[in-house]
């Protein structure tokens, strides 16, 4: 692990002075099941895209293209959503 | 810069009321609570009237009202508000949030009993319970002092090696309500002295985006702590400095304690607020009947200036501490506890007992305190200490 910086050089009072870096905080540490797709029963519908809470589904020229494990938590909302029972669950080892 | 004063009576909270009508902030949010109401309605006259441009925020609590604080001087805004006792236990957990966010916000706080049973007169429960919060809290005699620590208490908060809240603390009613003669600077050079404020990180600045708030965990909490903690390090110097500054322009000189006959003192009495007015009067009348007794009154508790204070107690025999509040469950109130520690290290250590008195605003006269300067002239001469921790003025 890489030493963190010390309280003379971090900004004061826990302030973040850049934009957009919410990416660099990898929630997908938190997770105890992960979502598996079975590509033959997709139909890029994206319906997991709209319902992700943390825009974890990776979608290119409007095709299902996997999941951002970095980011994704498990909540599994994705399976739940999924018209085409193409999600399952499976917990993380 | 020495202009000639306007003098007017004025009671202490329209005497902060006036001084913030002249800083002029951007935006004040509060909301009303006795002994402080009088001030937040001068002040919304002020506003009423067109005098001063400030956006006033009436909310529905003291926890809006400080929470509001908190994001206008986020947003890069001079911000100020006022409170008293339950108001101020309201505003609790956003006073840790606006020193924790480094947030310049100045507030005058009228103190007031803590409930319960309930009661609208004054002491320091309020203020001593927010002795650890991270503002600095600066008490002020009499309604000049309120008037002039407000403006002080701008410059104080905002300076580049503190950015931290800043409490202008007075005795509820006895200075709040009380009207006495104020010497008042005029608008341009209370203007001059505050400045324009700069703020470091505002919200506003859309070319520079930033986040106030986010989630401090274990790896990082420690050293926003250390940076707030390494700050107020350096409050003594930036009082001292501000406090100096504010003596050209008012012929007022304020420190950080303010001594009183303590040359050949044997005896001191340390004491804040509205009874050290009391305190220097019975020392005066004292000293004109030969007695080496003597007052510090302490207008900083936080920072709490150990030097200054070990130095003027260097010599001093018998030393009184009176507390305005008690330290339930402690070896004596907060003030006491902290002369005391700041003696254990000195090889010269005085004898040093704790008053606690006035709680609920019971009063505090000259014969009182002739009384403690009496003990402590027993203490001198016998060498021993009956009680450590006495309670004045109440009936058993």
């Amino acid at each position: 692990m890489t030493e963190k910086p010390g309280w003379k050089t971090i900004p004061p009072g826990g302030l973040i002075l850049a934009a957009g870096n919410a990416k660099e905080y990898k929630t997908g540490e938190w997770r105890t099941q992960r979502p598996v797709i079975n590509k033959d029963l997709c139909s890029d519908c994206l319906t997991c895209w709209i319902n992700c809470p943390d825009s974890s589904i990776v979608v290119a020229d409007g095709k299902f293209k996997g999941f951002d494990l970095d980011h994704c938590k498990g909540c599994g909302i994705c399976m739940a959503v999924c018209p085409k029972k193409a999600i399952r669950m499976e917990p993380e080892r | 810069m020495r202009c000639m004063p306007k003098v007017l009576p004025l009671n202490g909270d329209d005497a902060a009321a006036y001084a913030m009508k002249q800083i002029d902030p951007d935006v004040v949010a509060a909301y009303p609570i006795t002994p402080q109401t009088e001030l937040m309605q001068s002040f919304s006259q002020f506003v009423a009237d067109g005098s001063v441009q400030t956006e006033l925020i009436v909310a529905e609590s003291e926890h809006s009202a400080l929470s509001a604080c908190v994001g206008a001087c986020a947003a890069g805004g001079r911000v100020m508000t006022a409170t008293s006792s339950q108001g101020l236990a309201y505003m609790w957990e956003i006073l840790y949030i606006a020193a924790g966010y480094r947030l310049p916000i100045v507030m005058n706080v009228i103190n007031r009993t803590l409930s319960g049973p309930i009661n609208i007169h004054c002491d320091h429960s309020d203020t001593m319970g927010a002795r650890d919060s991270g503002w600095l809290q600066i008490y002020g005699e009499n309604p000049q002092e309120a008037y002039d620590n407000t403006i002080q208490a701008v410059r104080i908060a905002e300076h580049k090696d503190l950015r931290l809240p800043v409490m202008c603390c007075m005795d509820g009613f006895i200075t709040s309500h009380a009207v006495e003669r104020v010497e008042l600077l005029d608008d341009d050079v209370v203007k001059d002295f505050v400045g324009e404020y700069v703020p470091t990180h505002p919200l506003l600045d859309i070319e520079h985006p930033v986040t106030y708030g986010p989630l401090d965990l274990y790896d990082y909490f420690f050293e926003h702590k250390m940076q707030e903690i390494d700050a107020m390090s350096h409050a003594e110097a930036v009082v001292r400095e501000v406090s100096e500054e504010f003596g050209k322009i008012a012929g007022r000189r304020y420190s950080l304690l303010e001594p009183y006959a303590m040359d050949d003192a044997e005896s001191a009495i340390i004491v804040l607020s509205s009874t050290a007015g009391t305190t220097r009067a019975t020392v005066k009348a004292m000293r004109r009947a030969g007695k080496k007794v003597g007052m510090i009154k302490l207008r900083c508790f936080r920072p709490f200036p150990k030097d200054d204070m070990v130095r003027l107690l260097d010599g001093v025999k018998a030393v009184a501490v009176l507390d305005r509040s008690d330290g339930l469950g402690a070896y004596g109130a907060p003030v006491f506890n902290e002369v005391r520690n700041a003696l254990f290290d000195e090889d010269f250590r005085p004898q040093i007992v704790n008053y606690v008195y006035g709680l609920g605003g019971r009063d505090i006269g000259q014969a009182d305190i002739a009384k403690v300067y009496a003990d402590l002239a027993e203490i001198i001469s016998t060498g021993k200490v009956k009680q450590r921790v006495r309670y004045l003025g109440v009936r058993e």
